[in-house]
């Protein structure tokens, strides 16, 4: 079947088109040149709509057990949000947390056709995947978490080579299916559980003598040399805590040039200046990104309002649970793998911290210069629901907007944050490159965030509106794999989307080490561990799209 | 005959996943690491194939055509049972989404004692390597934790090798409520665990003053329920020296009015020890037989646990309302579906008159033979599939060790979905 997307003014940035009026045609789910001599079986009139490849977000809590516990822990919260069930849709329920079903449509009814869960615990990866097989519209991944592993650790203080640190890399993004690999809190989930409260970058492990900046170093080392190609994904040391602005640089010049994401990075953005000893660290971050090409970001933008927020760092998140609002709050050791930390949270624009936060994040997001280098989250759930992205995308794109909104935030912060004095809107062409084509080239997908012949036809189409809050909230049309999913905000079609992993190859013989280790210390058995391929598609649903690593030929 | 190994067991909760299995057609034998529970579960013999309908046998598809005419007659269909594999669960929900049932897991009642804690005040718990590794101090409360799960000793304390205590049999096991009923609490070096019994009813107030003690407030008192504070205050004093000391429960165990006020009390004391500077953490001992599956699958495809319904199109949580004995009781009910892949013996509650659908292990039998009985394959038997560990965290890998021929879970639920849908 032929499909023809007419007259549509096209944002492509990873072709180069910007703004030109240009038809499409989709074949087979893929975009196809214009073919000749063949009419197409369906048109679509889309004349003067705007047209984007479906967006993808590299950072958001939609999968695994730490996001299943958020749900469990706030009834009240979906008790506000129900959503009924249609003939096509399964009822859920939204806001902070919201179900897996109804996650998927929310998203999809933005113009979303992608998603990656940025904190998948090798122990518990068979549950994000499971959870993320039950999200539907969307393309998935996950990044895998190393760095506070007992088994890293270990080769750590024994100082193994970086060629074994890789292999156990490798088998570990194998065994869990993912596609990138992330740290949280470099060796500090494993500190707070010998009683450690908190962790700078050059202090060490009580029990490993190893500094998180090691751990940094020979996580992004590894990931380097065995070509996969989105860079250490870093939730860096010292998450919310005032000062942590000098940790993040100090970890920008330790990792040495390596390619590093440094996520959230509103959240390790703070100085200590003013009456209340919290301050912007927003321009200095913003000049080391435009400074270390090596480095990329994404904002973790918090919004408004009740949310919770979901983490792997439990030591922060036990150090912060005096501000849980409602007071309930969990945390969690895990299987000599990592942690788990939740915290509901309400952010408050008449107080003083949390209006100085949401000012910090749109610092970041208008000073960073390359937009290839920055990507727009909210980190969710944690700095705010996902579905406040359409809100944000004003505010970057609309100055008298964002203006409008500073001047309601408490006083002290308007004067502590020079947003109001930063002139710079977002184009249409940096919205894409956000949130689609520098989307897909961070994570490494192929085919993937782009417009181009042969890419997957993944497409949004928006009607022109000033206000870019209504714009973005609802578009016209959503194409997924080239099929309609969504018309005029509204999922029309329900699909299931494929799991993005990487494969680097990796020298089998870890594994001997890995049993010894499993059959000493672990609970189950190597064996029983690592995840099959039949386990993620055998629902009838589920696929796996298996990216090159970088240098692989295609 | 075959022999597979490294097999896990969807039945104990703790995840054992080192059963070596001797497979002979359809004939199973536990060869190695079997326990009082998971032998007789895995060797249970097959005794119906064929599904019945009002106590005749018929195909699969009269069965579910029968199935299906109840469940579109319904004003009000109940499942309950809910234990099943993950698969098996998915089903189930989309069949209670689209039938407009209420969901309600068989052990729901337990569960309830820990879901009101965690959603009132929440809890810092942990996980088994954690506990393997870590653990030098382990307290039992109200529970015989060597019935409840007969390997936790062996595969958990007493483990030879550990990463970060030097004498795993230095660690040191203390009870308070019920006395163990037997000796996997003593250590390898004989060592016996110390017991402070009391009755259940005495413990919210033994929990109180322990926690009182561990806040540091003063206790007059010089004894609770027969227990002395001084013994407390040892405790009390043991959780706050302790390197990494853990808080284990049975919300099934806690069978009195309120108890979730005591699941409370000892996840807050748990905290307690955590602000006075030195880690603890508390331990759900639950979740056999598919209830954190069910709960685990309900969270994150309706956003709460597995005591809700879908009657008015939305997904609806109320620990107390949907409790299917309660809703029978007060002739709230029109439809019964119990769904039970585990336990051949885990009939369902009487729904008197009301038309009933068992979907269980197959050798299940009835005082009262339901409208419909299918009888089903085991996940982790006969067929692949997930279950989730106690811990809520681990989902292990269930093997398939044999054909049967017998149906899943998730087949016969989604053919019955299916057939509410023409």
């Amino acid at each position: 079947m032929l499909t023809k997307l007419t007259g549509g003014i096209v944002y492509d940035p990873a072709n180069n088109v910007n703004g030109k009026k240009k038809d499409i045609y989709i074949q087979d789910g893929r975009i196809v040149s214009k073919p000749r001599n063949v009419e197409p079986d369906k048109e679509y009139n889309i004349s003067g709509k705007i047209v984007m490849a479906g967006a993808i977000d590299l950072h958001t809590h939609i999968g695994g057990g730490k996001g299943n516990i958020a749900r469990m822990l706030m009834p009240e919260n979906h008790r506000i949000d129900p959503v009924a069930h249609t003939d096509i849709k399964r009822a859920g329920t939204g806001h902070a947390m919201p179900s897996t079903f109804t996650t998927g449509y929310r998203y999809a009814e933005m113009g979303y056709t992608a998603a990656f869960e940025p904190a998948v615990l090798p122990v518990n990866a068979r549950q994000a995947h499971m959870e993320m097989g039950d999200v539907p519209m969307l393309d998935k991944g996950g990044y895998v978490m190393l760095g506070s592993d007992d088994f890293f650790l270990r080769m750590m203080t024994a100082n193994k080579d970086q060629q074994a640190i890789n292999d156990y890399v490798a088998w570990t993004i194998r065994a869990a299916q993912g596609v990138g690999i992330k740290v949280v809190n470099p060796g500090g989930i494993s500190a707070f559980k010998f009683n450690q409260r908190q962790l700078d970058l050059d202090e060490k492990n009580s029990h490993y003598n190893v500094t998180p900046r090691a751990i940094l170093k020979s996580l992004a080392t590894a990931i380097k040399e065995l070509g996969i190609s989105h860079p250490l994904h870093v939730h860096g040391s010292n998450l919310g805590v005032p000062g942590n602005i000098q940790t993040t640089l100090d970890s920008i010049v330790g990792v040495e040039g390596l390619p590093m994401h440094l996520t959230h990075v509103q959240f390790h953005s703070y100085g200590t200046e003013g009456d209340f000893k919290f301050s912007s660290g927003g321009a200095e971050l913003a000049e080391a990104i435009n400074k270390n090409q090596n480095i990329s970001v994404d904002v973790g933008q918090i919004m408004f309002g009740q949310t919770v927020t979901a983490s792997g760092d439990n030591q922060r998140q036990y150090a912060n649970h005096g501000f849980s609002s409602p007071n309930k709050w969990v945390c969690m050791d895990i299987e000599c793998d990592a942690g788990c930390g939740l915290v509901p949270f309400k952010y408050r624009d008449k107080n003083f911290v949390n209006a100085l936060q949401w000012a910090i994040g749109l610092e970041i997001f208008l000073l960073v210069k390359d937009p290839w280098r920055i990507f727009l989250t909210t980190d969710h759930p944690n700095g705010a629901p996902f579905t406040s992205y359409p809100h944000l995308i004003r505010l970057l794109m609309d100055k008298s907007f964002r203006n409008d909104m500073l001047a309601t935030i408490h006083p002290e912060a308007q004067k502590m944050t020079t947003l109001g004095s930063i002139d710079r809107e977002y184009s249409m062409q940096e919205i894409a490159v956000l949130t689609r084509a520098g989307a897909a080239k961070i994570t490494g997908l192929v085919n993937r965030g782009a417009l181009g012949k042969g890419d997957y036809a993944d497409i949004t189409v928006y009607t022109e509106n000033e206000n870019r809050e209504k714009m973005f909230e609802k578009p016209d049309y959503v194409f997924k794999d080239g099929e309609l999913v969504v018309k005029d905000g509204e999922v029309v079609n329900v699909v299931w989307g494929t799991t993005h992993v990487v494969r680097p190859e990796y020298d089998k013989s870890i594994e001997k080490d890995l049993k010894k280790y499993f059959d000493r210390f672990m609970t189950m058995k190597l064996g029983n561990f690592t995840i099959s391929d039949d386990e993620m598609t055998e629902d009838g649903r589920g696929s796996i799209t298996v990216h090159p690593t970088v240098g692989e030929k295609v | 005959m075959t022999e597979i190994t490294e097999v896990p067991s969807p039945f104990c909760g703790i995840g054992t996943d080192d059963l070596a299995i001797q497979v002979d057609g359809i004939s199973i034998k536990v060869t190695a690491n079997g326990c009082a529970i998971n032998t007789p579960a895995f060797e249970q013999a097959i005794s119906d194939f064929s599904p019945r309908v009002d106590g005749k046998e018929v195909s699969l598809e009269e069965a579910v055509c029968k199935a299906v005419e109840i469940l579109k007659a319904a004003n009000q269909p109940v499942i309950g049972g809910c234990a099943t594999d993950v698969n098996g669960m998915r089903a189930l929900m989309a069949l209670a989404d689209r039938n407009g049932a209420v969901v309600d897991n068989m052990n729901f009642t337990a569960a309830k004692r820990n879901f009101l804690a965690l959603q009132d005040s929440g809890w810092m718990t942990t996980t088994l390597a954690e506990i393997k590794n870590r653990c030098d101090l382990f307290v039992v409360i109200a529970c015989d934790l060597e019935v409840f799960a007969p390997r936790f000793y062996e595969r958990y304390l007493w483990n030879k090798e550990s990463m970060f205590l030097d004498d795993t049999s230095a660690r040191e096991i203390i009870y308070i409520g019920k006395a163990p009923s037997g000796k996997a609490s003593t250590s390898p070096d004989n060592r016996q665990a110390q017991v402070l019994e009391c009755a259940n009813a005495d413990l919210p107030e033994v929990l109180a003053v322990l926690r009182a003690l561990i806040k540091g407030n003063l206790v007059n008192a010089e004894q609770v329920a027969g227990i002395a504070i001084t013994d407390l205050q040892n405790i009390a004093d043991k959780l706050k020296a302790a390197s990494y000391g853990v808080v284990s429960w049975a919300a099934g165990d806690l069978d009195f009015s309120q108890a979730e006020l005591s699941v409370q009390t000892i996840c807050e004391l748990v905290k307690d020890v955590n602000a006075s500077g030195v880690r603890c953490s508390g331990f759900p001992l639950g979740g056999k037989e598919g209830d954190q599956t069910a709960n685990q699958v309900c969270g994150w495809q309706t956003g709460y646990p597995a005591r809700m319904r879908f009657s008015s199109d939305i997904p609806e949580y109320d620990p107390f309302l949907y409790d299917i004995n309660q809703m029978f009781d007060n002739g709230e009910v029109d439809a019964f579906v119990w769904v039970h892949a585990f336990n051949a013996s885990a009939v369902p509650p009487s729904g008197g008159k009301i038309p009933t659908i068992v979907v269980a292990r197959s050798g299940m039998t009835f005082e009262e033979e339901p409208a419909v009985f299918i009888p089903l394959g085991t996940p982790g038997i006969d067929h692949v599939g997930h279950a989730y560990r106690l811990d809520n965290v681990v989902a292990i890998r269930l093997k398939k060790l044999r054909d049967s021929g017998l149906p899943s879970t998730a087949e016969v639920l989604t053919a019955i979905e299916q057939g509410l849908v023409n």
